[in-house]
């Protein structure tokens, strides 16, 4: 589990993706089937609800954050489950993946984190929309860096995905890249602006040649975010640039997982399509805010067979 | 047990096993089960068990069902039909809605003992098995409510003897008992005596929702009590199963009047095209040959795939391959079950293992113990590889590279069987090219397995015959309007004229037969007198021979179009017309008149008999499509000698059929005068041709041949030789009683009906995923 190395890019390819044909019903219909096919009971669920929580991104993007909330998130994601449940199953303390926030509450985040170890993941490049000069974006991300951020979720620019502007897209994300500096980055495709698999694909496959650590389908903004489909096209793209580069890119879906349903079903999502590697938090993060909520009443069922009333959980 | 902080760090799935406490249940006060026949269980009689192929163990007794208890059970059912067929088809729809329901409350409970008996994954039996049972019988209870209006003039068959297969048990059942009994029909089924334990339970439903006694009977047994049912006084056989096994039944019926259909076996195409999704194509392969052990009779187990593709697709296919879990049905994360029976398994290992001694390579495809083998594929399978034609109705496809498009056609109908074809390619205008090329029942384009009551499903060629699902389906448990026979002249004897012998004619002429356009000398350089007194040549096996290859040459007529097919019958109808007179004077005015007016009525159905567009899932555009058999053998009444023909062969040739006919023995002059109208008409060479000479030895070598794909036999006395010879390529034969020619009877959609096999081709559309604005999701 150690620490994944850099995913250096390659130069813009588009031989690698111009081929790429995709049924969108056959892709469905997969995304349907997939989670029918493993189903999780009792120890083995509970280990995969913990583990979906050691791969949140948790998240606050609102317009209305101030430091003393992103500091209650912090203390959430260093102790997303009651000291007592763990214990009751034998398990160290977990924590969430990362904290996600904007640039501006990096710092109290870093704060509040203090010496956990839990990353602070900054979205930056004019996030959601990135609809801003590029000097402008890339500023944002030396600024967040200066700030401490760990890691950059950046946006793309749409426009250039639906116009088949690949080499600006590259070029764009290059620039990205470069700024992160030794920071991971962190593409955000949009899925649900791009509408077409086909256009996901070809936007994962530049993402990952100009030098992005992960992929992430959406901003939480868009009017549908991560979706199983869409996370399937994007782990396949995933799979087929290792295969080319040996390099392994990490998948973060964000903004569409609500339940533990969901969190098994894209974990089963990673390791069938991807294998064991890519359930863990260096390979694998989930972009939620109300999913812990869901998790933890579920482990809290485990432990105590009884369900869980909200007010009993740990509010963020 | 592992730790939870274990599972943490390996992330395997641990065991989700379904809960099979109501089943046991039912089992323990089941030990042993008799037959379902009049509304109640019979004592058990003979027993052999049912066992359990995943873990071994007897999961009840079942009864070995013989000629006496078949008898009692078509009794039974004879009883009932009338009254059946009589209610209303709202009360008939009534029930089937209440079987429907019923299922689906239970949906459970027969999942469960289904993955128990039969070792297929739950999942499978939950999400496919059952749902699908269910959708049968709703649809079908459309059908029974709508009978009278949708089928004029139809009426129910009477009592059908249905036998069915081990691999989907109660969803065979579902599609044979739903539409008989929707149309009015009573039934007699023989579950298959690996997997009779669904059919048991559903005999209980019967008798919940209170079926009338004998309109369901369930009577249990091997090949035997097959063998009995086919035996016995029943109005229809319908079969599933063996290729083997229906050639048996189709013997066995031959000329016993009893409506036959068969869905047998097939070893389907799947074409993967260079501009394919390789990873759709590769769950294609997943839910195919890898679904339900491979125990599928349409399953794309030939995979033919582009040369440019082939190795990514490989990698794909072997890592996916890799993914899946083999193990207990029950976990609710298994992927391949068990083999049903241990033969069966035997079986599977020994053509994989001759296919590897021919020279594939397997990968994957070890045995295990028990039932269970893994998934697995040969590469390099040449169609000289036993496993490229034989069945092996296990996990193991084989892998064959094409070059170009045509060549992958010619590979995929490089087979006996014509049950399904799979299509994957991007482009609609190559996948619709190849789904019309490709001889099978079915095409799946770009999916694989997609079932639905509403679309037809059945085969072509040794696949068999008849069809399962909407209504293209329903026909095969209707009759039509009751034809009033009429008696054909006997035919006078028939004697060989030497060679030279003078024809009595002012111009001494020669008579020739009517093969590939052109007419020929007989083989046989014989002739007989006909009845007009004109010497006719003596046709024989050899004769039949070179039609048939003149009619296989001919295959550009279909391509023509229903437009311009009718082009030609029109002009047919309109020369034949310039010779009104001097015809009339020797077959009758009346005659020429009616052939004429006959002509017109099938040119007219040409561009009109359509295919249907069915109602199948919300994103699939499933289209039925009527399509010509090919090279179809006629063989006409000794009476009627120019309407009885034109009666014929112009339905089946405005389908784009070629014919092979062979005209009134005693007098087929007729038939070669409308061959010089032919000529004159624009109808290209080899689309009609005509053998002259005795008519059951004809008849005999036309039912024989291979290359007619199906066969119209008028007569009553030849018709079980026919049958019987008909079994080598598994034509169907349609066989009917002479008739007034010039009366409704005559002409009329079911002529057009038996020109046609119907094939569905299922397209699934769907330009964005869920949620992003496509009409589908």
């Amino acid at each position: 589990m150690s620490a994944m190395t850099p995913n250096p890019g390659t130069d813009l390819t588009p031989e690698w993706f111009d081929q790429i044909r995709i049924n969108t019903p056959a892709v469905e219909r997969r995304a349907a089937s997939l989670p029918a096919r493993r189903s999780l009971k009792k120890e083995w669920q509970a280990a995969w609800i913990l583990n979906a929580i050691r791969c949140i991104d948790l998240t606050t993007l609102a317009g209305d954050d101030t430091e003393d909330r992103v500091a209650r998130l912090c203390a959430k994601a260093m102790q997303p489950i009651a000291p007592d449940q763990l214990a009751a199953m034998g398990v160290e303390r977990p924590t969430t993946g990362a904290v996600c926030v904007y640039p501006t509450m990096v710092e109290a985040a870093k704060r509040a984190l203090g010496n956990s170890g839990i990353p602070v993941a900054s979205v930056a490049t004019g996030f959601p929309a990135g609809l801003m000069p590029l000097d402008l974006r890339l500023a944002e991300i030396r600024y967040a860096l200066d700030q401490g951020a760990d890691e950059i979720d950046i946006v793309i620019t749409r426009a250039h995905v639906l116009q088949g502007n690949w080499t600006a897209l590259y070029d764009e994300m290059r620039a990205m890249r470069e700024a992160c500096g030794p920071a991971k980055m962190k593409a955000i495709l949009a899925t649900g602006d791009l509408k077409s698999l086909e256009n996901v694909a070809k936007a994962s496959h530049v993402a990952m040649q100009a030098g992005s650590d992960f992929i992430k389908t959406s901003t939480g903004k868009e009017g549908v975010n991560a979706t199983l489909p869409v996370s399937l096209v994007m782990v396949r793209a995933i799979r087929d640039y290792q295969d080319q580069t040996g390099h392994k890119v990490g998948f973060k879906p964000a903004g569409g997982l609500k339940t533990s349903k969901d969190a098994i079903a894209w974990q089963v999502l990673m390791k069938e399509e991807l294998g064991d590697d890519w359930t863990r938090p260096d390979l694998f993060r989930i972009g939620a805010s109300s999913l812990l909520g869901d998790l933890e009443r579920q482990i809290s069922h485990f432990v105590t067979g009884r369900y869980a009333a909200s007010h009993r959980l740990t509010m963020a | 047990m592992p730790t939870v902080s274990e599972i943490m760090q390996t992330m395997e799935y641990g065991p989700s096993v379904e809960d099979s406490g109501a089943v046991r249940d039912w089992l323990k006060a089941h030990p042993s089960f008799g037959h379902f026949i009049n509304g109640a269980f019979t004592p058990p009689g003979r027993t052999f068990p049912s066992v359990n192929p995943a873990t071994g163990e007897d999961l009840a007794r079942i009864t070995q069902g013989t000629a006496e208890d078949v008898e009692a059970a078509v009794k039974a059912a004879r009883k009932a039909q009338p009254k059946w067929a009589a209610l209303p088809g709202h009360a008939r729809a009534k029930f089937l809605y209440a079987i429907a329901r019923t299922i689906q409350k239970r949906e459970r409970f027969l999942s469960v003992l289904e993955s128990m008996d039969n070792g297929k994954p739950i999942r499978e039996s939950r999400d496919a098995d059952i749902p699908l049972v269910v959708r049968h019988f709703y649809h079908h209870a459309g059908w029974a409510e709508m009978l009278a209006d949708e089928f004029p003039g139809h009426s129910a068959i009477g009592v059908a003897g249905q036998i069915i297969p081990w691999n989907f048990p109660l969803l065979m059942l579902a599609w044979k008992i739903a539409p008989a009994l929707a149309a009015g029909n009573t039934v007699v089924l023989k579950p298959a005596e690996y997997t009779s334990l669904t059919a048991l339970a559903f005999a209980e439903i019967c008798q919940e929702v209170g079926l009338p006694k004998g309109v369901v009977n369930i009577v249990t047994g091997d090949g035997e009590t097959g063998a009995a049912i086919v035996a016995s006084d029943v109005d229809k056989i319908a079969f599933t199963g063996s290729t083997e096994v229906g050639r048996a039944i189709r013997a066995a019926t031959a000329g016993t009047g009893k409506r036959l259909t068969l869905e047998l076996g097939g070893k389907s195409p799947f074409i993967v095209m260079e501009d394919a999704d390789l990873d759709a194509a590769v769950e294609g392969v997943v839910d195919s040959i890898w679904f339900n052990q491979g125990q599928v009779c349409c399953a794309g187990s030939r995979l033919l795939v582009a040369e440019s593709v082939a190795p990514r697709f490989e990698a794909l296919l072997q890592r996916r391959l890799a993914m899946l879990r083999v193990g207990a049905p029950l976990d609710k994360s298994t992927d391949v079950g068990a083999i049903v029976h241990p033969v069966q398994k035997q079986r599977i290992l020994d053509i994989t293992a001759k296919a590897v001694a021919a020279g594939a390579d397997l990968i994957g495809g070890a045995p295990a113990e028990a039932c269970f083998i893994a998934p697995g594929y040969l590469r390099q399978v040449s169609p000289a590889n036993p496993a490229w034609s034989e069945e092996i109705f296990g996990p193991i496809a084989t892998l064959t590279t094409f070059r170009t498009a045509d060549e992958a056609i010619s590979l995929a109908n490089n087979s006996s069987y014509g049950l399904a074809a799979l299509i994957w390619s991007e482009s609609a205008t190559v996948a619709t090219d190849l789904a019309a090329s490709v001889k099978s029942g079915v095409v799946w384009i770009n999916g694989a397995n997609m079932f639905d009551a509403a679309a037809p499903f059945g085969g072509m060629r040794e696949s068999g015959y008849g069809r399962e699902g909407g209504r293209v389906g329903m026909l095969d448990y209707l009759t039509g309007p009751k034809v009033r026979p009429a008696s054909e002249k006997p035919a006078g004897p028939l004697t060989a004229a030497l060679d030279g012998a003078a024809s009595g004619a002012e111009i001494d002429r020669t008579g020739k037969l009517y093969i590939g356009g052109a007419q020929k000398r007989p083989d046989g350089g014989a002739s007989y007198r006909a009845a007009s007194g004109d010497l006719v040549p003596f046709g024989n096996r050899k004769d039949i021979r070179n039609a048939v290859e003149a009619a296989k040459k001919a295959g550009k007529w279909a391509a023509m179009g229903g437009h311009g097919r009718a082009q030609v019958l029109y002009f047919i109808a309109e020369n034949l017309s310039l010779r009104r007179d001097e015809l009339a004077k020797k077959h009758g005015g009346k005659a020429v008149d009616a052939a004429i007016q006959r002509l017109f009525y099938y040119a007219a159905w040409a561009d009109k008999f359509d295919g249907l567009n069915v109602q199948t899932k919300p994103g699939y555009l499933v289209n039925v499509i009527p399509e010509a058999f090919g090279t179809v053998g006629i063989v006409c009444p000794n009476d009627a000698p120019l309407l009885g023909f034109i009666s014929l062969v112009a339905p089946a040739i405005a389908m784009g059929n070629s014919v092979v006919v062979i005209p009134a023995q005693d007098d087929p002059v007729a038939a070669f005068d409308l061959a010089q109208v032919f000529d004159t008409s624009d109808l290209p060479g080899g689309v009609v041709n005509i053998v002259s000479g005795p008519k059951d030895e004809l008849a005999a070598v036309l039912a024989a041949h291979e290359d007619v794909a199906a066969l119209w036999y008028c007569g009553i006395d030849g018709a079980a030789a026919v049958e019987k010879a008909s079994t080598g390529n598994l034509k169907p034969v349609w066989s009917f009683a002479n008739r007034d020619w010039t009366g409704a009877a005559g002409q009329g959609r079911a002529f057009l009906d038996h020109a046609v096999q119907w094939k569905t081709v299922w397209l699934p559309y769907g330009a964005l995923p869920a949620g992003t604005g496509s009409i589908v999701y």
